[in-house]
């Protein structure tokens, strides 16, 4: 067991120096230059500017200097907020991100498992063509669609009942975070009723729920302890990415209710070609990445007992 | 073996057994829900955030607005950006600044004499920092020389190259003590020029011109302008609050001199940053900010609710700009001449781009430039401009002969990929193609690869804008000028760079404004510029919300003069 975290680990560890090194050279043939502004800058202007990022120095050498800073934990100054280290940005902004993801998660887990299992017992009727018929639209409908249309019905229930019921958009209590984290949540609850739905088809024809029927065992625990706990196991396979792509890919959804996420600072920083925010944003999001597969894999040891970590 | 062993006779009775089971569960799915809301909303009871106090709040005269970015910083020496300028001219400043109607007025310099040679500002004993001590010339000196430090690497510090020594300095040639501005005991301020700078009581009222504490900067080591509590202001307002991407707290500073007529509202509630346009408008149909911008598609509807809609001009103006580098075919004068007589700024703006308030572009010069007297655009008038196929054509003819082409090469034209850039890339390529027959190819670009390109010129036309720093017929005057850096068609006229210098140094207003209006006439006649439009922007604003303001120069929007009427609803 202590063997195998140490693996994972380690290969973690190349998995993220990799992507950092990837980041790095894709950004900086990414066409455009971060120091460009309106204004035409002379030459000293841009040669001040140039030292004081060190892209005066030969790629390579950047590079070096970069990992060697990753190394001590420092990521470096932004070039657009000049006076603030990316190491703060990404502490202030990331817990906003992380909660709203944890709850959209939360939200989409429950309900993909229990729809999906709705699903399955109700197949080929008509709970089961509802559902899939909004599981089909929660797929498809991008993100931006469903946090406009969401927030516009927010308002018109708003004017309607004459008073505010939940807020519209910004960031504080947890109302501000009920819709966001619905909206956020939507298609990855939509893909979990999905595939529970056709583990669970799998499981009930299986083998050993016919033997728990033939053997007369109640239905409510064929259904809890054969069915839902096998059935669940897909799940929680993609759980772990999807963890991190809810915290990470909230963007849109950050931007349309005015919240102060490391999603959306981490799109405007791509568009103004922030370099130092793209590398420690980069960085941060791969390793979050590979974290959350390593606990899952940690996870089914304790789920699946035939899964042993070896 | 209990009762608990049922028969099953169906596979509908297990559905049905099973069904309850889930039932069951999506109950306690349900309860831990409610119970997890319920906690969380305990917890971040706990932490405090968003208000909600509403648009307009009457009794404690504060409003609530939404900004489009967070401010990338406020340490004014290294700022660029709008909405940095934005706050900074709410919680600062200057010598000098702005009223109401963009009138120049006195700000912390009581009176001041522009020189040939150089300026003396007379500062008022009244004016105070945030934590009480005074605003004294020491702190603009300091501010200046960390503009100009090779070490600061401000973008805008070319804007103080008229001060003596600044380019030096910022090239590191000479070290920052040289810089020609000196504190003559703790109220005047002396300053003396490269060279004449008739338009320096202009210029100071540019942010890069702020005063800095020096003691107080030295002791945030590096983090002046980071967080609300690394600065000080001497403006109508503090930022006494700022989480960083989610909302700022303007309150109204009690020790500013002018309180009683700058600054009406008490407590200005950023509690929204926001580029979506949409949503912002959401937040105001749920009255939740006092005003939002309106885009195009927006205005039906909004006229439809009668809404209180304002508009203003930004200052901004948008042009078409050839490229005189060596190979390039728009160098020659007949197939520029041929674009623009094809060109109707009128027909584009009122019947293509249809964006409210934007107004058909006639000169290099924006209408509120100011001329000697009055307006320069009255003063001056800019050569009326026809549009004209027929000739238009017959100019392309003679450029084909002069080119000793059969052909003309596509031309490539280079665009922002902005929603009203690629408007603006396609009707220009329409409107040359079905006039002149002309290919255009378009290269649509993000903003940084746009600069680049431009920079590189890597284009035969280019799409871009330009917005004022100052307010002076110099700040669109100089464009063209064969050594300034962002004339990215590098065009070159030795006449044209004569008024240029009039233009710069002059101490007869009215001969600047002649200067200006020769380089009018170049920029015309040689067909160096063709201008699209003068941006502008509408707003929707909340009844209650009075004198709310968007000028030419400056901020995005201004807030120092706007007051509360709430018995208008």
């Amino acid at each position: 067991m202590r063997w195998y975290v140490a693996k994972r680990i380690l290969q973690g560890l190349v998995t993220v120096w990799f992507i950092a090194t990837a980041t790095f050279f894709a950004m900086h043939s990414v066409p455009g230059d971060p120091l460009l502004n309106d204004r035409a800058m002379s030459p000293e202007i841009r040669a001040n500017l140039e030292a004081k990022y060190g892209l005066d120095q030969p790629l390579a050498r950047q590079y070096l200097v970069y990992m060697g800073n990753l190394l001590r934990g420092d990521l470096g100054i932004s070039f657009v907020h000049e006076n603030q280290s990316v190491n703060d940005i990404i502490r202030e902004r990331f817990p906003v991100s992380a909660i709203l993801g944890i709850l959209a998660i939360i939200i989409a887990a429950v309900g993909g498992v229990l729809w999906g299992a709705l699903t399955a017992l109700y197949r080929n009727r008509l709970p089961d063509y509802i559902i899939m018929f909004l599981v089909i639209l929660g797929i498809s409908v991008p993100s931006f669609v469903v946090a406009a249309l969401s927030q516009l019905t927010l308002v018109t229930l708003n004017q309607a009942v004459g008073v505010s019921l939940l807020p519209v958009a910004g960031w504080g209590t947890v109302w501000h975070m009920l819709v966001p984290a619905l909206v956020l949540g939507l298609s990855t609850m939509a893909y979990l009723t999905r595939l529970m739905r056709s583990s669970m088809l799998e499981i009930a024809h299986s083998d050993y729920v016919r033997t728990a029927k033939s053997k007369g065992l109640p239905p409510a625990r064929i259904f809890t302890r054969h069915q839902l706990r096998n059935a669940i196991l897909p799940v929680i396979t993609v759980l772990g990415p999807q963890v991190a792509i809810i915290t990470t890919g909230g963007f849109v959804v950050e931007m349309v209710f005015a919240i102060p996420g490391l999603g959306r600072f981490f799109v405007e920083a791509v568009q103004q070609l922030d370099y130092t925010v793209i590398m420690g944003t980069t960085v941060f999001y791969g390793a979050f990445l590979v974290f959350m597969v390593i606990v899952v894999d940690l996870l089914y040891g304790f789920i699946d007992p035939r899964i042993s970590l070896q | 073996m209990t009762d608990e062993h049922v028969i099953i006779d169906s596979e509908s009775d297990f559905a049905r057994s099973a069904g309850k089971q889930l039932a069951a569960y999506m109950a306690y799915a349900m309860l831990a829900m409610f119970l997890l809301f319920f906690l969380l909303s305990e917890l971040a009871a706990m932490v405090g955030g968003s208000s909600g106090r509403g648009a307009i709040d009457g009794q404690s005269n504060a409003i609530t607005i939404a900004i489009r970015q967070e401010p990338p910083q406020l340490d004014h020496t290294r700022a660029s950006d709008s909405v940095s300028f934005t706050v900074l001219t709410h919680a600062m400043e200057g010598l000098l600044g702005y009223d109401n109607d963009n009138r120049l007025v006195p700000g912390v310099a009581e009176r001041w004499e522009i020189r040939a040679d150089g300026a003396t500002f007379w500062l008022r004993e009244e004016a105070r920092w945030s934590d009480g001590r005074p605003v004294t010339a020491h702190d603009f000196v300091f501010g200046w020389r960390k503009v100009v430090d090779p070490a600061t690497a401000s973008i805008y510090a070319f804007i103080m190259y008229p001060v003596e020594n600044a380019e030096a300095i910022n090239s590191g040639e000479l070290p920052v003590e040289t810089l020609g501005v000196r504190a003559v005991g703790d109220r005047v301020l002396e300053v003396s020029f490269e060279q004449p700078t008739p338009y320096f009581e202009k210029l100071v009222a540019f942010q890069t011109f702020l005063p800095v504490n020096e003691e107080f900067y030295e002791a945030t080591q590096g983090r002046y302008g980071a967080d609300a509590d690394q600065m000080l202001y001497n403006g109508p307002y503090v930022v006494s609050e700022w989480i960083h991407s989610a909302s700022m707290l303007w309150e109204k500073n009690p020790l500013y001199w002018n309180k009683d007529n700058v600054g009406f509202i008490n407590v200005i509630d950023v509690a929204y940053i926001t580029e979506d346009v949409n949503a912002k408008l959401n937040m105001f149909k749920d009255g939740q900010i006092g005003d939002t911008q309106l885009v195009a598609s927006m205005l039906p509807s909004a006229m439809e609710q009668r809404w209180n809609i304002e508009r203003f001009m930004e200052g901004s103006i948008f042009w078409v700009v050839s490229n005189f580098r060596d190979g390039r075919i728009t160098r020659n004068y007949n197939l520029r001449r041929a674009l623009q007589l094809s060109l109707d700024p009128v027909e584009f703006v009122y019947k293509v781009l249809k964006e409210p308030g934007y107004m058909p572009g006639t000169s290099m010069f924006p209408y509120w430039i100011k001329g000697a007297e009055g307006s320069f655009r009255q003063e001056h008038p800019p050569i009326e401009h026809i549009p004209d196929v027929e000739k238009a054509r017959e100019h392309l003819e003679l450029a084909r002969q002069e080119l000793g082409i059969d052909e003309f090469p596509p031309l490539v034209l280079l665009a922002d990929d902005t929603p009203v850039g690629s408007i603006t890339a396609e009707y220009l390529q329409a409107s040359f193609a079905r006039h002149l027959g002309l290919e255009i190819r378009i290269d649509k670009q993000i903003f940084k690869q746009r600069l680049l390109k431009a920079e590189a010129g890597e284009f035969d036309i280019l799409v871009n804008g330009w917005s004022p720093d100052y307010d002076d017929a110099l700040t669109f005057g100089d464009y063209f000028a064969s050594w300034n850096l962002s004339n990215r068609g590098r065009y070159s006229n030795a006449e044209l760079d004569r008024n240029v210098r009039i233009g710069q140094t002059s101490l007869d207003s009215a001969e600047r404004m002649r200067a200006f209006a020769e380089i009018q006439r170049i920029a015309y006649e040689d067909a160096v510029v063709m201008p699209l439009y003068e941006r502008g922007w509408s707003f929707v604003v909340d009844p209650r919300l009075k004198d709310f303001n968007r000028r030419v120069v400056g901020p995005e929007v201004d807030y120092r003069f706007a007051y509360i009427d709430v018995n208008d609803e």
